[in-house]
């Protein structure tokens, strides 16, 4: 057995799952809280790593220090991606907050394509490159098939994780979010303000998501206004897979799903990566329905 | 009323027992040369260019006494891009007694016209089709290089220039990417060169470094990649930013500025086919320039391509001493002219020898020509 290739496929199965993970967490946890698909969620990655390439060009032309840029870069990146993600909580999701799931999810498409095609009027259909900002660590040099930029996206997603998981589990915030999640009007009558719990949630989400906009940017150094559909449709699929709503879940399915494709690619064919995925996917939900770390919603009728 | 409506039938008719009379009159002095191709809808562009090119050549030739001692009447058909009126548009063409074809422009309009124009015993000589099959025709000459050109080219390079021994072919699932990938295969296995991966990537997505593996484990000493620029890109970054230095080669595709500026310093080195550049042939030079002063525009796609059509039928004709559909094939086979494309003559399959592509290698941030 080759074990150099078993090794470098964990790897690229590692980077895959953590970039999903960046992401599968907006997605679960506006599920968690509203039982929304947010299918914007990617455009808003999406428009994380424009506002970020913007910062990038602007900051590189005033001569600043790599190590400026580099967080002036993600800090306008989550400021600028949390205010889409709040406008389009009070936009697009909140005055149908008692309608139908349908009309939501209707509008939640309505965001994406709208998203997409404004970032492609406003700035351009074409690729363009995107700066490699991240440092370059010279220790990794030895370990073959794992890059410097596969490391800061695998350390970040694990420091997000658990920041998300103490926020959840022991602040006070964290308590209400999870009482807006178990029910939303009970919790309202204990004197939570959902409306504000629920623009949170939007807004912690989309953070992570520019996060993940300027590191896996800048991991691929290429981006067009196309890129948050596929990574979005992946991440969500991610967040199914590992029970959407949890936190957890969401980064366990994306490592899953990154280790999947990996190996898939890696030892059977490229070509039918996208099947194993989804083969996977719909194997894992006719044992668990609920995802793997999901809970089995019981309806008492 | 009445009235009126009879006047306009008895226009008409003496209109076209004129137009019968003129063209009975005209064909005993003029030599018919049918040009066809699509000349409306979305697809227009890629067949009006050639209309023009055949009117500058055929009005040069005539200002400079004709072709035989006749001059050249051309006779335009639009075959809008489809099979099914191609058959009508061929077999109009056929009606008007014209003596060759300058066109079709769509391969699959090419190809259906070739099955009527083959028993009839007529050449046609296509600027844009490049579909590999059409070359089953007897009849069938083209000035631009076939589909597989490209992948032949970048074998033998591969083989010849770098010494590939291991070559992994990646494509990007598409026509395009896939038929390249197929025929670089074909090639490969012809030269004896062992092909030790043949995959498919998905495009648009965000990492490939599972494929990267695979070509690393591999051992292999060269890729060819099918596909376009985003997806090359991403490719060559990620597997130089992984260490792997793997030499690396893709089509026309990837021949463009965005590449380059994309992939940045992992672009170094990279190869790429492309069509040769016409750029500094002195015909092709002069062709532009008639063309502006005459359409007040830069001309269009394939323009070369028919211009030199155009020329090397009109050559083979003069030649040839006859427009006899085996003396004309000889001609095209034998007579080489000089074509903005370069100097031209064609071999037995029809296809235009010298016209093709070029390797280009990324060398400070810009292709630069590496054969000929």
């Amino acid at each position: 057995m080759n074990w150099e290739l078993f090794w470098n496929l964990f790897f690229s199965g590692l980077t895959r799952g953590s970039i999903y993970a960046l992401l599968a967490l907006g997605y679960t946890m506006v599920y968690g809280i509203i039982q929304l698909i947010n299918f914007a969620h990617g455009e808003v990655y999406m428009i994380g790593a424009f506002s970020a390439l913007i910062m990038v060009g602007l900051f590189t032309y005033l001569n600043f220090p790599v190590a400026a840029i580099i967080v002036i870069a993600v800090a306008v990146a989550v400021v600028w991606s949390s205010m889409y993600g709040y406008a389009l909580d009070k936009i697009a999701y909140k005055p149908i907050r008692n309608a139908p799931r349908l009309s939501a999810l209707i509008s939640a498409i309505g965001m994406s394509l709208f998203l997409q095609n404004y970032v492609r009027l406003a700035q351009t259909s074409e690729f363009l490159p995107f700066p490699r900002i991240l440092p370059t660590f010279g220790f990794l040099d030895r370990i073959s098939g794992l890059s410097s930029s596969q490391l800061i996206i695998f350390i970040t997603t694990a420091v997000v994780m658990v920041i998300l998981t103490i926020l959840i589990k022991f602040t006070r915030i964290g308590k209400s979010m999870r009482a807006t999640a178990q029910d939303r009007t009970m919790a309202m009558l204990t004197g939570v303000n959902v409306d504000r719990v629920i623009s949170l949630t939007f807004v912690i989400g989309s953070a992570t998501a520019a996060i993940g906009g300027v590191l896996i940017s800048s991991h691929i150094g290429q981006i067009n206004f196309y890129i948050g559909f596929l990574a979005g449709i992946k991440a969500f699929v991610a967040a199914v897979l590992g029970g959407i709503g949890s936190i957890p879940g969401a980064v366990l399915g994306s490592f899953v799903l990154g280790m999947t494709e990996s190996y898939g690619a890696g030892y059977i064919s490229s070509d039918y990566e996208d099947v194993f995925a989804f083969v996977f996917l719909v194997l894992i939900l006719v044992f668990r329905p609920s995802g793997l770390l999901g809970k089995t919603a019981t309806q008492k009728v | 009323m009445r009235v009126s409506r009879v006047v306009m039938v008895l226009v008409c008719l003496i209109a076209s027992i004129g137009m019968v009379f003129a063209g009975g009159q005209r064909q005993a002095d003029t030599i018919k040369i049918g040009v066809a191709g699509v000349h409306s809808g979305d697809l227009a562009p890629f067949g009006l260019p050639t209309v023009n090119a055949a009117r500058m050549v055929a009005d040069q030739v005539n200002s400079a006494g004709g072709l035989l001692g006749r001059q050249i009447e051309l006779v335009v058909e639009d075959d809008q891009c489809a099979p099914d009126v191609a058959t009508n548009t061929a077999a109009k063409l056929l009606s008007d007694g014209v003596v060759a074809v300058i066109g079709h422009i769509c391969s699959g309009a090419t190809s259906t016209a070739l099955a009527i124009y083959e028993p009839e015993r007529l050449v046609s000589i296509s600027p844009s089709s490049t579909n590999p099959a059409l070359t089953d025709f007897p009849n069938f000459f083209r000035t631009i290089a076939p589909d597989d050109a490209q992948a032949a080219l970048q074998v033998a390079f591969a083989v010849n220039e770098l010494g590939a021994q291991r070559v992994a072919l990646l494509h990007d699932r598409e026509d395009y990417g896939r038929g390249l990938a197929e025929f670089a295969r074909d090639y490969l296995q012809e030269a004896g060169v062992p092909v030790v991966l043949f995959e498919g990537i998905t495009a648009g997505a965000v990492d490939y470094s599972a494929i990267i593996n695979r070509v690393a484990a591999e051992n292999a000493d060269l890729v060819i990649f099918g596909g376009y620029h985003p997806e090359a890109s991403k490719l060559v970054d990620q597997m130089r930013s992984r260490g792997l230095n793997t030499a690396f080669m893709s089509g026309d595709g990837i021949f463009n500025d965005t590449f380059i500026d994309v992939a940045g310093a992992a672009a170094e080195g990279v190869y790429s086919t492309s069509p040769k550049d016409t750029g500094d042939n002195p015909i092709a030079l002069a062709a532009i320039q008639a063309h502006v002063a005459r359409f007040g525009e830069e001309p269009g796609a394939f323009f070369m391509n028919a211009y030199a059509a155009a020329q090397a039928l009109f050559n083979a004709i003069e030649k040839a001493g006859s427009t006899d559909y085996d003396a004309i094939i000889a001609a095209l086979r034998s007579e080489a002219i000089d074509t903005p494309l370069g100097r031209l003559t064609f071999d037995e399959a029809g296809n235009a020898t010298g016209v093709g592509f070029s390797v280009y290698q990324v060398q400070g941030g810009r292709f630069v020509q590496v054969s000929d």
